[in-house]
């Protein structure tokens, strides 16, 4: 389980994930507010449908990518979180256009 | 066209393009650094002026001494550009780059890569499940934004490990087992090069002290292992390890893998810099001289991303670089660049002289380069096993780019970033050849994915 070490997490904003309102650190960036939210699962892949999440939170490995306010292929772990922000887990389905 | 021309344009804002650009611009250069995070600093500094305030012993010594370098850059009058993705770098020193969705490009007379290191691929079996992350991963979320993973196994080798354990350890993180890949023979390796070790005893004795704390601290700590695997479904269940021919199992959630840095190699490659097998640090390593200039004129590559020596090291070779471009660009003389170059070159050799030992300590098993379960994922990004690899191998691939042929290994969005150095090393295996006749991908831009949109942005493209 992720968590923060900082008693004072500063300013916090609203973010939506699949609708749910999070309230996170308006300074984190999505991978991070998602995973301290206790969300590991960010997108699906194309071939296998695998379950995929951050793995080097540098902008190296593209595992980290979702859709953010509709657009697919967000690199989370290089986007600031903003109010109101939403987010969806970036899934593959059959007729090819995103949901 | 949004081009604009600068003397000199850095890309990457970490020790090297700091120092080099604070340099640079004290000797009156027109300079444009360019860099992917929100603050300067790279990786290893990473977010270091945020954490300046605030209650961070954990943190340790080793981060406190960018402090000066980010300040000497924050003085200077740099036209620093962050949260940038530079998408192309032309032989003819065009960069072309996006900041929040828009492209610009911009003409150097000198260009100086600066872009650092990455995570060496650690490819093993559930390498790819929910819960397993990269030791940097888990040191970045702790210095950009305070957060930590309890109860975590760590796996592999290298100083950024034991770093980010001490860390945990200091701050009171639970750590539920250190996994410690390092091979056996490799303290006897790293023994031959002791003598230049103790020329710079400070930073050996310092990865020495954190590996004893970790150790007093009472974390189950495993070493002299084979094999390691994850097991899980969806996300992490249990890690195994292999130790004395016996596999043995331990539950968890959260893996954090090492098996150290490698240079960043697509912006140089792109532009067409010669590289090189390095074996010392298995891995490609981009040809430079002294001064950093590679071969392609005009564009000098410093730090980690043309081999690895860290973060002091890269301080020192991005101030030699710096010097070098403005003797090129007439803004210095030569002696000045001699007697400029002298300090910074005390300083590197002096960091060098501990490189040998290092390296041979922390030098990955072969067995964690190149899987041995042919079940294991190489490319992760079109999830391409190495049984699809040795597949193609056994029906005549000859190289990493025919591989993409028949594979697509290599073809996702991280553009071979973690699947390149096993490619490479497979091949070598299994063709029986050396690393220079397998070769690397061709890289070609963008470099970085970008829309159509971020394309046309580019006003006279």
């Amino acid at each position: 389980m992720f968590r923060s070490i900082n008693n004072n997490q500063g300013e916090l904003i609203t973010i939506y994930f699949e609708g749910r309102a999070l309230n996170v650190p308006k300074d984190h960036n999505v991978a991070t507010a998602l995973l301290e939210a206790g969300i590991s699962s960010f997108r699906q892949t194309a071939l296998n449908n695998e379950s995929r999440g951050p793995y080097c939170m540098m902008g190296v490995c593209f595992d980290c990518l979702i859709n953010i306010n509709g657009l697919d292929n967000q690199q989370s772990c290089t986007i600031q979180v903003s109010d109101g922000m939403k987010i969806r887990r970036q899934v593959i389905n059959t007729s090819g256009k995103n949901e | 066209m949004n081009s604009t021309e600068y003397d000199i344009i850095i890309i990457g804002a970490g020790p090297a393009g700091m120092s080099a650009a604070a340099l640079a611009d004290h000797h009156k250069a027109s300079v444009l650094i360019l860099d992917e995070n929100c603050a300067p600093g790279g990786q290893i500094y990473r977010a270091i002026e945020k954490n300046q305030k605030g209650d961070n012993e954990w943190l340790g010594q080793s981060h406190q001494e960018g402090l000066p370098l980010v300040e000497a850059f924050r003085r200077s009058r740099v036209n620093y550009q962050h949260s940038t993705k530079v998408w192309h770098l032309s032989s003819a020193k065009v960069v072309h780059y996006s900041v929040n969705g828009k492209s610009h490009s911009a003409q150097g007379k000198q260009i100086l890569v600066a872009t650092g290191a990455q995570e060496r691929p650690f490819p093993l079996l559930g390498w790819t499940l929910n819960g397993v992350m990269s030791a940097g991963a888990a040191q970045i979320l702790l210095k950009e934004s305070g957060v930590v993973c309890e109860d975590a196994v760590f796996v592999g080798t290298g100083p950024l490990l034991y770093l980010i354990a001490h860390q945990y350890i200091s701050a009171g993180i639970p750590i539920k087992a250190i996994i410690d890949t390092t091979p056996r023979g490799n303290y006897l390796r790293a023994l031959r090069y002791s003598f230049g070790a103790l020329k710079n005893a400070k930073s050996i004795l310092q990865g020495w002290c954190w590996k004893r704390e970790i150790i007093k601290s009472g974390t189950l700590y495993i070493s002299n292992i084979g094999d390691v695997r994850i097991n899980g479904s969806d996300s992490v269940a249990s890690v195994e390890y292999c130790q004395k021919g016996k596999w043995k199992n331990l539950n968890c959630k959260h893996v954090f893998l090492h098996q150290g840095v490698a240079p960043e190699l697509n912006t140089s490659l792109s532009a067409g810099c010669d590289k090189s097998w390095n074996e010392r640090q298995a891995c490609w390593t981009i040809d430079v001289d002294q001064y950093g200039q590679s071969s392609v004129e005009g564009i000098s590559v410093a730090g980690d991303a043309s081999s690895i020596a860290g973060g002091v090291a890269a301080a020192q070779r991005g101030s030699i670089a710096a010097l070098n471009m403005l003797y090129t660009l007439n803004l210095i003389s030569s002696s000045d660049r001699e007697a400029l170059s002298k300090p910074f070159k005390k300083k590197l050799s002096k960091e060098m002289n501990a490189r040998p030992f290092i390296d041979a300590l922390f030098k990955p098993h072969l067995r964690y380069r190149v899987p041995q379960d042919s079940r294991t994922i190489v490319c992760r990004c079109e999830e391409v096993t190495l049984a699809q690899i040795k597949e193609s191998i056994n029906v005549g691939c000859k190289g990493p780019s025919q591989l993409k042929s028949f594979t697509r290994c290599g073809m996702g969005p991280c553009q071979g970033r973690l699947c390149g150095l096993s490619v490479t090393e497979i091949l070598t295996k299994e063709l029986g050849v050396r690393e220079e006749q397998v070769g690397y991908y061709n890289i070609r831009p963008p470099i970085k994915p970008v829309t159509l949109a971020e394309l046309a942005s580019l006003d006279g493209s």
